[in-house]
């Protein structure tokens, strides 16, 4: 096949961004999903690379064979053909023991340790821009394994600190998710963005550029970051959405182009 | 037990376990028909001033007859708990609402509720203390177990947990921090369900969401349900009544009770509508105008479905 078949050029960001998540779930795998994209990724992870992802959706959906796209976290598609539909509780409950790998964040603006705000922009009480709040944000945050955090890249939601940490990452640093009560071992793992993929430093917990989005250099990552990035000793470049996620993505996962 | 840490937020009800008790032992264990309408349910039990939440939430098994009911008697100063998407909203837009234990207030895929910034900017909402979706969960939980709070993982070093009234302590048992919320007892609850009998006992197709949890977390529950079925029916199945009869205070006959949320297995949410709304709440003008067409200029629920018309409504029934 030649190299044009495999990798067109047409794509939006949006498309960008839910190829790179999907490819970072694992088969046979546990993964909390909330509303919006991450809906998405779990469809196209489970339809090209991870048929037995198990997902589960925070008002009690687990195991649904993601046919078509859900359009509320708890709306009948969440628990499509799917192995339980409980509750809200017994979800969060899953996850609180130790069941979840994976959960999806996202956010008006996160910090270098993967703190999340998604609650308000300004002050508390006197918001400049008052946002929905937690919904299972916090509790993703808290008890998954591994979260993923997916956001658009820019100065305003990249910023050295957020107004109001809604979701926890690392808090202020190593140790500190533990010193807070929250499960040791848990904590930010990716964050994926039009630009790049970042992970965090094993050390210091603060965020590291990992890979790049096709096209896009270091240099713009770190001008769109409102925080000093760290970087990896080698920085991959993502090879671009091939033909068959675009496809499957198009005219399967999101065929009504609710979200892309 | 050591308190490490309070959330600052305040205590919108302060659960009373041995006033719990009393109330429920009260309550009638017979067999009474309780069917009766939206308007003798909501006026019977909802007062001014009134802690009450919803299940599940706007666009999803949602008890919207209920809701635009509250709103027509216009019952004010209300403390809220939900899992808000357009019946909080709605209830925002009418300005009933002034005190919320927030975890979730927008409209999903469609952005930022503009009902909740507006009350937040005029005042009206006095209060907001914030949570996790678990965290009022097991708020009704600890409710429902007849305890005064529970330990848990969520919220803890964040923002959310300090505009909360949440605590953190020492775990007595291992000396390690651990998280504490409280009980949630609500004076009304409002259920939708897929089928219920005449005195209440009640049953949910689908996901659950947190609804035995508030049902047994509430003082007064009413029940809507999209069918009235015969008691045979649900003794044939017990295995799936998630509401006992006991629980339950009023039940209320009401088919596309969810509308224009979605009933899993009988019909799709109305996408249009919800659209409308989203597009009339961007200004207090529009919410208003959308709240007098769809709700001050019905007398009743049925009246609301015809307004709807049926050709439109049985479009949206699955298959």
């Amino acid at each position: 096949m030649a190299e044009a078949e495999i990798f067109p050029l047409e794509y939006n960001a949006t498309e960008l961004l839910i190829c790179t998540a999907a490819r970072l779930m694992p088969d046979n795998t546990t993964a909390l999903i909330g509303t919006g994209i991450p809906m998405l990724v779990a469809s196209l992870a489970q339809k090209m690379f991870a048929p037995g992802l198990i997902p589960i959706f925070e008002f009690g959906g687990m195991g649904a064979i993601l046919e078509q796209l859900p359009n509320a976290v708890g709306g009948s598609r969440t628990f499509h053909r799917a192995i339980a539909a409980a509750g809200l509780a017994e979800a969060i409950e899953t996850a609180q023991r130790g069941f979840i790998e994976f959960g999806f964040i996202g956010g008006a603006q996160i910090d270098p340790y993967g703190n999340v705000n998604s609650t308000v922009i300004g002050d508390f009480y006197h918001p400049k821009v008052r946002l929905p709040g937690s919904g299972g944000g916090n509790d993703a945050g808290s008890h998954c394994w591994r979260t993923i955090a997916i956001m658009r890249h820019d100065r305003r939601r990249f910023v050295e600190k957020v107004d109001y940490i809604t979701t926890p990452g690392y808090l202020t640093g190593p140790g500190a998710r533990e010193a807070a009560g929250l499960p040791a071992g848990s904590g930010p793992y990716r964050v994926v963005t039009n630009l790049a993929v970042m992970g965090y430093h094993p050390e210091s917990k603060r965020m590291m550029l990992l890979a790049t989005q096709p096209g896009v250099s270091v240099q713009q990552v770190l001008d769109n970051t409102g925080f000093e990035l760290l970087i990896a000793d080698k920085v991959e470049e993502n090879p671009p959405p091939t033909a068959e996620e675009l496809r499957i993505l198009r005219e399967e996962v999101d065929k009504d182009r609710l979200y892309i | 037990m050591k308190v490490i840490q309070s959330g600052i937020g305040p205590l919108l009800q302060a659960p009373d376990f041995e006033a719990f008790r009393e109330w429920n032992r009260q309550k009638p264990k017979s067999l009474v028909d309780k069917r009766m309408t939206e308007a003798e349910a909501v006026s019977k039990f909802i007062h001014e001033g009134d802690y009450i939440g919803t299940e599940l939430y706007g666009t999803v098994r949602c008890p919207m007859s209920l809701v635009c009911e509250v709103i027509r008697q216009g019952i004010k100063n209300l403390r809220l708990v939900g899992q808000g998407v357009l019946e909080l909203d709605y209830l925002l837009a009418a300005g009933l609402v002034k005190a919320t234990d927030l975890t979730y207030i927008g409209l999903e895929v469609y952005g930022v509720s503009n009902c909740l910034r507006r009350e937040i900017e005029s005042g009206r909402l006095e209060t907001i203390v914030e949570w996790s979706n678990a965290a009022l969960a097991w708020r009704f939980k600890a409710a429902a177990m007849g305890v005064p709070f529970l330990p848990m993982r969520s919220m803890l070093g964040t923002d959310t947990f300090k505009y909360s009234s949440a605590k953190l302590v020492e775990d007595p048992f291992t000396g390690k921090p651990i998280g504490l919320v409280p009980a949630l007892i609500l004076d009304v609850g409002l259920i939708h369900v897929h089928r219920a009998d005449k005195y209440g006992n009640a049953q949910i197709d689908g996901v659950n969401g947190f609804a035995a949890e508030m049902a047994r977390a509430s003082k007064t529950l009413i029940i809507s349900a999209e069918q009235i079925v015969d008691t045979e029916e649900i003794r044939s199945r017990p295995d799936r009544t998630i509401i006992p009869y006991f629980l339950v205070d009023a039940v209320v006959e009401a088919p596309f009770g969810s509308h224009p949320g979605e009933m899993c297995y009988l019909y799709r949410r109305d996408e249009p509508m919800i659209k409308e709304w989203v597009k009339a709440s961007e200004t207090a003008e529009g919410a208003q105008a959308y709240l007098e067409r769809y709700v001050y200029s019905v007398r009743n629920h049925q009246e609301y479905l015809e307004l709807i018309g049926w050709e439109r409504l049985n479009s949206l029934r699955e298959a």
